[in-house]
């Protein structure tokens, strides 16, 4: 078994995250959006702000992973890329796992990378805490994609798959969302949290291949 | 064993007799639990005075979320392992019920709350947040299932869910456990045995037996429609081609 299809798949989906023109900019702008939407919501009263950032921005990694995930699977259904990957005898879950890899690279980590930036617009002290947060979404945004991932697959034939792949996904992203708004709030456990976010995003990396791949051999059929 | 049980004609021919045993019983044990509670216990000040006996269904229910996921998980294993239809069939019939039990759950304990805690619903307590996700993972089943256009499609894709949503509940478990919690601890099962009073006690697990009787019962009624329909459609299929 040779490298190439997996490295293909990755490089097809870097393409495609990229394609339009705008690639990284458009999650980026949906991130700002919702940043900029939220202070005209709520009121501009600095605390608040400062107390509502953080989970402004887990909540817009978390969303804007579903708006990327939608198509990712699907697009592959529907013009025979799938049946070519099952072809070639690479181990699906590693396909799988290079897709998701390539989508977080281009859509999540750049918000995690933008995220000190946002926390200054909701007030936070220019801190090196802002850097640690950065790792924290970094870590929790990964996560995000591999679930979210797993939902993409399971209704990759499914027409208007998004919604559906809200609410398959959405228990799943609950221990992530946790971690790491206790790693951030210094709740009880705040110690440990950084850890267990860690620990949890390892367990999505390993586990949703697996299932990703279950659900793309069903696509397929 | 797997082969023996899997057999829809023996299924239909058992089930037959249990599924209206477990009806009458689960009926009889429910009423019981329920006189029980609204008559019979004295009041405990300390829950909240008489609306504490919402707790004669409010704990079955929470049980029965639970047990009804764990089954739903269990037969979509069954399922992904043997190919044994029966257990897609029962897979199917579960998640609707087992979603309308943890709803009970969450309507009743937000019932309970009202009065002792002043809230309908607090968002960081560790129970309440476990139940409401187990209500998603059903949801999120059934949608799926739903969506599929092939009823084999439906039970592959319902499987691997289900199996990668039994495999996350321990870690959401966990992980809501670290917020800090409204909700009393266990009291019923705990290492030291029940900490309740019998007098408590006796019409509760009276009460869980009869929420699960009901539940098998209901379960096994949905099976059998189901294989019924599926008989149908095979008949009517091959009526066409004549």
């Amino acid at each position: 078994m040779s490298a190439a299809p997996i490295l293909a798949a990755f490089r097809q989906a870097f393409a495609e995250a990229w394609a339009g023109g705008a690639g990284a900019l458009l999650p980026l702008g949906f991130l700002g959006g919702a940043a900029v939407l939220v202070p005209l919501g709520i009121g501009s009263d600095t605390q608040t702000l400062k107390a509502v950032g953080p989970g402004i921005i887990w909540v817009s990694l978390a969303l804007s992973s579903l708006v990327t995930l939608e198509r990712i699977f699907q697009a592959d259904v529907e013009d025979g890329t799938l049946d070519l990957w099952l072809q070639t005898g690479a181990p699906m879950a590693a396909l799988a796992a290079a897709k998701t890899l390539a989508h977080w690279l281009a859509a999540g980590l750049p918000l995690a990378l933008a995220s000190p930036l946002l926390a200054l617009m909701f007030q936070a002290q220019a801190s090196v805490e802002l850097l640690i947060h950065l790792g924290l979404y970094t870590l929790g945004g990964l996560a995000f994609f591999f679930w979210g991932g797993v939902g993409a697959a399971l209704s990759a034939t499914v027409r208007r798959g998004g919604l559906l792949i809200s609410i398959i996904a959405l228990p799943l992203y609950v221990p992530t969302a946790i971690f790491g708004a206790i790693a951030m709030t210094g709740g009880i456990g705040s110690d440990g949290a950084p850890l267990l976010l860690a620990a949890s995003t390892l367990f999505a990396c390993a586990v949703a291949p697996y299932a990703m791949a279950a659900a793309l051999r069903l696509a397929a059929d | 064993m797997w082969s023996y049980f899997a057999n829809p004609h023996k299924f239909l021919s058992l089930s037959a007799w249990l599924a209206p045993l477990f009806y009458g019983a689960g009926t009889l044990c429910i009423l019981w639990g329920l006189w029980q509670g609204l008559w019979i216990v004295p009041k405990d000040e300390y829950q909240g005075g008489d609306i504490m006996r919402v707790m004669f269904i409010h704990v079955p229910a929470a049980w029965l979320s639970m047990a009804s996921y764990s089954a739903l998980a269990v037969a979509s294993f069954v399922w992904f392992i043997w190919r044994h239809e029966l257990a897609d069939i029962a897979a199917k019939a579960i998640a609707p019920l087992g979603a309308v039990w943890t709803a009970l759950c969450l309507a009743t304990g937000s019932i309970w709350g009202k009065p002792t805690w002043g809230t309908w619903w607090q968002w960081d307590d560790a129970r309440m947040m476990s139940v409401l996700f187990l209500l998603f993972l059903f949801l999120g089943y059934m949608a799926l299932r739903a969506s599929m256009d092939s009823r084999q499609k439906a039970a592959r894709a319902g499987a691997i869910l289900a199996m990668v949503g039994a495999i996350n509940v321990p870690l959401i478990k966990f992980s809501v456990d670290l917020f800090t919690s409204l909700h009393q601890p266990a009291s019923v099962i705990t290492a030291d045995g029940p900490k309740m009073a019998a007098v408590y006690l006796t019409p509760l697990l009276v009460s869980g037996l009869g929420h699960a009787l009901l539940f098998g019962g209901l379960v096994m009624t949905h099976m059998r429609t189901e294989i019924r329909q599926r008989r149908i459609a095979r008949l009517t299929a091959s009526a066409l081609e004549g």
